[in-house]
């Protein structure tokens, strides 16, 4: 086929179904954002951006982000190459790293909130081993510390996995040859690791950020159960207009600063992480 | 494209054929109650098992909930054949797309409930349907710590800070529990407890001296209360598991524990201030959607639930009373009688203060309730000053009353027009 | 060399172990290697542990303190939700759900994954850009007006309605997964395959479709997961076909603790079945596999 034509007819299934899906719904509801009964206002941003809570959940928002997603690149660029060189057992070990994927963010904060609360397991466990003489109170007020450090542990716990499992499939495809040639030249692991396994999954690296940071703008139900009142975010400040205030126009309001801050930091991961058509060194 | 085709026609096959066997002519009871799973569970097989028909019975959050019926309203085609929700939630809806269910031949036996289930129209948008109230409870070991004098039965406000202040000495950690969680039902005891009880008013003492002090009492009480209690939604959880020994909360949501460990717990009514006894009842009910499948289904499921059998065993199954006359029999489950004695207490106690449910606030009711969170989160949280965060928030209350236009309700001093913050 | 190359490769400052080949250096490394996989598997774990231990126990142990760090076997949560109506049939549709979305994410996702890798055409960027605001925007408030288009089309209450939905959240997943696998592979092994006679769709087929094997198995668990654990669409797009998600963990937040943990226990099960079943594909043909 015309190879002008064909990447076109290729997105043509997506494309029709997410004009129905997702753009059609899309626009009814950004609409919304833009109009307070029938004619264009910017109200609702005003609204929403004035609001006392606004910049600290926004704080909250990035702050975690910029916490939770460099960690977890790191601990699953680790786990993904730990992974891949082992002999034995890799399955077993892959599987259990990626039992969270399986986990819903609901049944994560679950979870969490059973590991960190007053009496909860970390703090039977402190007790146990004479750490302290009675259970210490993590999830309150006047640690926001604890729990900001609560909450990016049972993110990272819970969403790793996301991000190993696209590396893990990326990292299989670069060629052993190249690592074969570069311990002739007498490359050290570390090296290899550099010039080699970075460079060749910058494709997966760059996928899987994006997910991964695009989602991390969308936590809230982890932050709910943890952090209570105590630590609003972007997402649950719109779910309350919504659903609480019964404001949709500021929920969609909401929903479009949040999209319009996932589009920006995408368009910056592109943009660092370029991947050159096809791959080639 | 084709592939697409053939899986999207394969599973739509496998769809209908599934439909085509779950496929029944159910009533679907559509509500925001009895959520908690065991709960839903009592309505299907104790409750609802009695109707004629099957009834479908699906508890959501209100999120869900109210998403479902907006659409099934805007599509003008509906599978939900009743509504069950909050008195809250009905008040702001268009009165147009619930059916009046005035014409039925029964109501509740309060003519307060049947008013407020008018919201604000002549007709009957909704069938009251079950009332509860908040109540509060105790570890029977924090009893020792009562303050000298103090009857458990007629505290005070300054009583029940001094009990906290006891407690907390005596465990070395704050063991006052406040449902102040994400799900927490905080802001109805500033509007129906802390407010009335201080200053005899929600709307116009909303930022009076009296409600400096009943805030800073309440700061008083807040260092005396388990600061894990911004994730407390539920206070049923913290008195099972010791982490609170005196708590306030909804009668539904302290349940568990007086069912669990019937012979630990006590129940006993709300504080008393300056102003009285304030408390404040909650009041669920039914409704028609103008979308119903099936009209006279729906009415004859409104007649059922309203039934005293059916009300009796509603109550045994959500732990919400009837709202009509019954002879409450002497078999209920622990948590029922225990709840049943304390507010029995409150609204027979002799400074009773009685407030009503928010009314004519339309869907404006979610940002009322978020004035009160807001004072509560900068008073007490980021310990802002009192009289500013008042003055501040007032503006926003203002607000709301003259965009509603929302006459006064008890205990405020009735209004022309909508209720004035003073 | 591999063992000791990874703890080279944990970005510490440590002794190079190439540069000093000493034996109990490498010991020493493989010793770093062998206990950094036990703690990632531990870290992993023991909050699933933990689950279980609260599902496993009686009421009043899960609210007890000090916790247990065995479970007591109690069924007595367990039991519960296996009275409960219309959990095998949920459990049906939920899989259903789960297996449409599955096979349609990926049918109409890869070929655009292949068509971004391979071409440049005008719209890339702005295509990219559309596959990912679909998952950069809530769903709860695409709800309402897909809702009522569902309703007026007849798809509301159906499984085929609810696994749509789910597909839009998952394209995204399956569309830039099989992008950036497709790029990872040398477009020179398919000019080569045409060289020797195949044309695109067969050179296609018996070179590019194994190697992305990995990339299907990873978009298919994500497109799984998803799906299985998607609440909000599943809770007000069904009523009668109700999935498992939309039963249990819908009323989940306002149960007794017990309750909440044994729900959530039942929720993971399925989906760690699913995983484990389709484990072994995430490992390419070529890389991994032929060491």
């Amino acid at each position: 086929m015309n190879a002008r034509i064909l990447p076109y007819v290729l997105i043509l299934p997506v494309t029709l179904f997410l004009c129905v899906f997702f753009l059609y719904p899309f626009v009814l509801v950004a609409k919304q954002a833009f109009s307070t009964g029938a004619c264009f206002t910017m109200e609702n941003f005003r609204e929403v951006t004035t609001y006392w809570k606004f910049p600290i959940s926004m704080r909250n928002t990035l702050l975690l982000a910029a916490a939770v997603v460099p960690i977890q690149l790191a601990l699953s660029l680790l786990m993904a190459t730990m992974v891949t060189r082992m002999q034995k057992g890799r399955d077993l070990v892959l599987y259990i790293w990626t039992i969270p994927l399986g986990i819903s963010d609901l049944a994560a904060g679950l979870i969490w909130l059973a590991i960190f609360e007053q009496s909860g397991f970390l703090n039977t466990m402190m007790n146990g081993l004479g750490v302290v003489d009675k259970p210490v109170n993590f999830l309150s007020y006047q640690h926001p510390g604890v729990v900001f450090l609560a909450i990016a542990l049972a993110e990272i716990w819970r969403a790793t996995a996301i991000m190993l499992v696209i590396l893990v499939a990326g990292i299989g495809l670069i060629p052993k040859e190249y690592y074969e040639a570069a311990e002739v030249f007498g490359a050290s692991p570390w090296k290899r690791f550099l010039r080699i396994t970075l460079p060749m999954l910058r494709p997966s690296l760059q996928t899987a950020l994006v997910l991964r940071v695009i989602l991390a703008f969308e936590i809230f139900a982890v932050v709910a159960a943890l952090g209570g009142t105590l630590f609003p975010v972007l997402m649950g400040e719109t779910y309350a207009y919504q659903f609480d205030l019964l404001n949709s126009g500021a929920a969609a309001a909401m929903a479009l600063i949040i999209l319009a801050i996932s589009i920006g930091f995408t368009l910056i991961i592109l943009r660092v992480l370029r991947v050159p058509k096809g791959a080639s060194i | 494209m084709t592939l697409f085709h053939k899986i999207a026609g394969a599973a739509s096959g496998i769809a209908i054929t599934c439909a085509g066997v779950a496929a029944q002519a159910d009533i679907l009871f559509w509500s925001t109650q009895a959520n908690p799973v065991e709960e839903s569970q009592a309505m299907r097989e104790q409750v609802l098992a009695g109707f004629d028909d099957a009834v479908d019975y699906q508890s959501n959050e209100v999120g869900a909930w109210l998403t479902r019926f907006n659409a099934e309203l805007q599509a003008n085609s509906g599978s939900i054949g009743l509504l069950g929700a909050l008195h809250g939630n009905f008040s702001a809806m268009n009165p147009d797309d619930l059916v009046d269910v005035g014409d039925l031949g029964m109501m509740s036996a309060s003519g307060t409930f049947n008013d407020l289930a008018k919201i604000g129209t002549d007709q009957m948008q909704y069938m009251p349907w079950m009332q509860a109230s908040y109540i509060m409870a105790a570890n029977k070991d924090a009893l020792q710590y009562l303050p000298e004098g103090a009857d458990i039965d007629a505290l005070s406000y300054d009583e029940l800070i001094a009990w906290a202040a006891n407690a907390h000495e005596a465990a070395g950690e704050p063991k006052f529990g406040f449902p102040a969680g994400p799900k927490g039902l905080k802001h109805r005891f500033f509007q129906g407890y802390l407010y009335p009880s201080y200053t005899n008013g929600v709307v116009r003492t909303f930022a009076s001296d009296e409600a400096v002090t009943a805030w800073e009492k309440f700061r008083e009480l807040w260092e005396h209360t388990n600061p894990g209690s911004t994730n407390f939604s539920f206070m049923q959880e913290q008195l099972l598991s010791g982490d609170a020994w005196i708590v306030f909360d909804h009668t539904s949501r302290l349940a568990q524990a007086f069912n669990e460990r019937p012979d630990d717990f006590v129940a006993f009514p709300a504080p008393a201030g300056p102003a009285g006894r304030g408390f404040m009842p909650v009041l669920a009910g039914i409704a028609i959607p103008r979308t119903t499948p099936d009209m006279e289904a729906s009415k004859a499921l409104v007649e059922y639930m309203l039934k005293p059998e059916t009300q009796i065993a509603t109550l045994r199954a959500t732990n919400f009373f009837p709202v009509v006359d019954v002879e409450l029999p002497g078999d209920l489950p622990p948590s029922v009688q225990a709840a049943g004695a304390a507010v029995a207490k409150i609204s027979g106690s002799a400074d009773a203060n009685p407030g009503l449910l928010p009314a004519g606030l339309g869907e404006k009711g979610g940002d009322f309730n978020r004035v009160f969170v807001d004072a509560f989160e900068r008073i007490i949280l980021a310990r802002q000053d009192i009289r500013t965060v008042l003055d501040d928030q007032k503006t926003t209350l203002i607000e709301i009353m003259n965009e509603t236009g929302a006459p006064c309700w008890a205990p405020d001093a009735p209004s022309e027009g909508a209720c004035p913050v003073e | 060399m591999s063992q000791a190359s990874m703890a080279a490769s944990v970005p510490d400052p440590q002794p190079d172990p190439d540069a000093t080949p000493a034996t109990n250096t490498r010991s020493a490394g493989r010793f770093l290697y062998v206990s950094g996989v036990v703690l990632l598997c531990a870290w992993v774990i023991v909050p699933i542990y933990f689950l279980m231990i609260n599902t496993l126990s009686s009421p009043e142990t899960v609210n007890s303190f000090p916790k247990p760090f065995f479970p007591e076997f109690d069924l007595g949560s367990l039991t519960f939700f296996a009275g409960f109506a219309g959990m095998l049939s949920a459990l049906k549709n939920s899989v259903l759900v789960a297996g449409m979305t599955m096979v349609m994410s990926i049918v109409i996702g890869a070929p655009a994954g292949y068509a971004l890798s391979r071409f440049e055409f005008r719209g890339k960027g702005t295509f990219r850009l559309l596959i990912l605001l679909t998952r950069a925007f809530p769903l709860p408030l695409l709800a309402l007006p897909l809702a009522v288009m569902f309703i007026r089309t007849g798809l509301d209450d159906t499984a085929l309605g609810l696994a749509l939905v789910h597909t839009t959240l998952a394209i995204p997943f399956s569309v830039l997964i099989t992008f950036s696998l497709f790029s990872g592979i040398p477009i020179e092994l398919e000019e080569a395959a045409w060289t020797l006679g195949c044309t695109r769709l067969t050179a296609f087929q018996k070179v590019v479709l194994p190697l992305i094997l990995p990339g299907i198995t990873a978009s298919a668990i994500f497109a799984f997961v998803i799906s299985w654990n998607e609440v909000f669409a599943a809770a007000v797009l069904t009523i009668e076909n109700r999935t498992l998600t939309a039963f249990l963990l819908q009323n989940l937040d306002t149960s007794p603790l017990h309750l909440k943990f044994a729900g959530g226990f039942i929720l993971v099960v399925p989906a760690l079945i699913f995983i484990f079943a389709v484990r072994k594909y995430l490992f390419a043909m070529w890389g991994i596999a032929n060491r």
